[in-house]
């Protein structure tokens, strides 16, 4: 196989990642949809907590997208 | 040279390959000297980097300035916006770190303010997104990660190694969790640089490529793809907040740590 073509497919495999950010975000807002309709006074003092799980959700996908960009551009 | 890092060496990849005809997404990336200077044999010149980080500094101090010149007490339109900024950090310090936390209040909400400012200065079109950057990140970071580890040992002197290991575990098990801890304390500087730079840089990515498809499609199509822009955009102008604001509570979260020990 050729090197170009490896790094290509190389690539697109680190962007599987983002499957789990997918599922985690989704996770995050659901059982925080979840919890604010079963309790709707407690729900505004979770949402800085809401924002953070996020935030580190997505970023953990973000992750391996920065991998696919290090194997396209810096090798 | 190293300042320029990934996204030049992206840059002249970018050109060579391809061939799609779409305008390069990390040309916007790359770093420009706009005065070349030299010390000592380093690189030292004043690029668009620095010129961005310049503006936000003085944007950030002139407008709190301003904005607090007469210190009212019913404040005014932008008063209150200065001291909607200080309370919003406050109760981010007093929230997280505790009172005694609040003497390193200056350093979070300065930390808050210039990765935000640095953030929205990136969203504007044919500007420079400094945080975009991983050795600006990294930078920030490290400050952080270092600043803390010495904070926790002046506080708990060389008690604050007992900080690795956790209680009401079974002895057999020590050495292996011990060393799990340590790791995971050593990946904090390059986790919350990744995350700030990583979040820029795929929004950024993300926005050009889109932009470049309103523009291949036409007058036709082009309608489609500038609508998903305008979203897009509304989602960027979030996540530029939602990272100052998660790299400002991550520092609380690690001051914490440092001061009080789990």
């Amino acid at each position: 196989m050729e090197a170009e073509a490896a790094k290509l497919i190389g690539a697109g495999l680190a962007s599987i990642a983002l499957v789990g950010a997918g599922v985690g975000i989704g996770t995050i807002f659901g059982n925080y949809l979840q919890g604010a309709l079963r309790n709707p006074s407690a729900a505004p003092g979770q949402f800085a907590n809401l924002l953070l799980g996020f935030a580190l959700a997505e970023a953990t996908g973000l992750f391996g997208l920065v991998v696919a960009l290090i194997i396209l551009f810096v090798f | 040279m190293t300042l320029i890092g990934a996204a030049y060496a992206a840059d002249s990849a970018g050109h060579g390959g391809g061939g799609t005809g779409l305008p390069d997404p990390m040309h916007q990336f790359e770093i420009q000297r706009i005065i070349p200077l030299e010390i000592f044999g380093y690189d030292a010149s004043f690029t668009n980097s620095a010129l961005f980080m310049m503006i936000a500094a003085v944007l950030i101090t002139v407008f709190i300035v301003f904005a607090m010149r007469k210190g009212e007490m019913v404040p005014n339109r932008s008063q209150s916006v200065a001291e909607l900024s200080y309370q919003f950090v406050a109760n981010m310090v007093r929230d997280n770190v505790g009172t005694d936390g609040m003497k390193y209040f200056p350093f979070i909400f300065t930390l808050f303010l210039f990765v935000l400012v640095l953030n929205m200065l990136g969203m504007m079109p044919y500007s420079f997104t400094v945080t975009s950057h991983i050795i600006v990140t990294f930078a920030l970071a490290a400050f952080v990660f270092i600043g803390v580890t010495l904070i926790g040992f002046w506080k708990h002197g060389i008690g604050f190694l007992k900080f690795f290991v956790p209680s009401g575990v079974p002895f057999i098990m020590l050495p292996l969790l011990v060393v799990i801890e340590v790791i995971s304390y050593l990946t904090r500087p390059v986790s919350l640089s990744v995350r700030l730079f990583a979040n820029m840089m795929a929004g950024h990515t993300m926005l050009k490529v889109f932009g470049s498809f309103v523009v291949a499609l036409g007058l036709l199509g082009g309608w489609a793809a500038l609508a998903f822009m305008v979203a897009f955009t509304g989602l960027e102008i979030l996540v530029a907040f939602l990272q100052a604001y998660v790299f400002a509570i991550l520092t609380c979260i690690y001051l914490n740590d440092a001061l009080h020990m789990h």
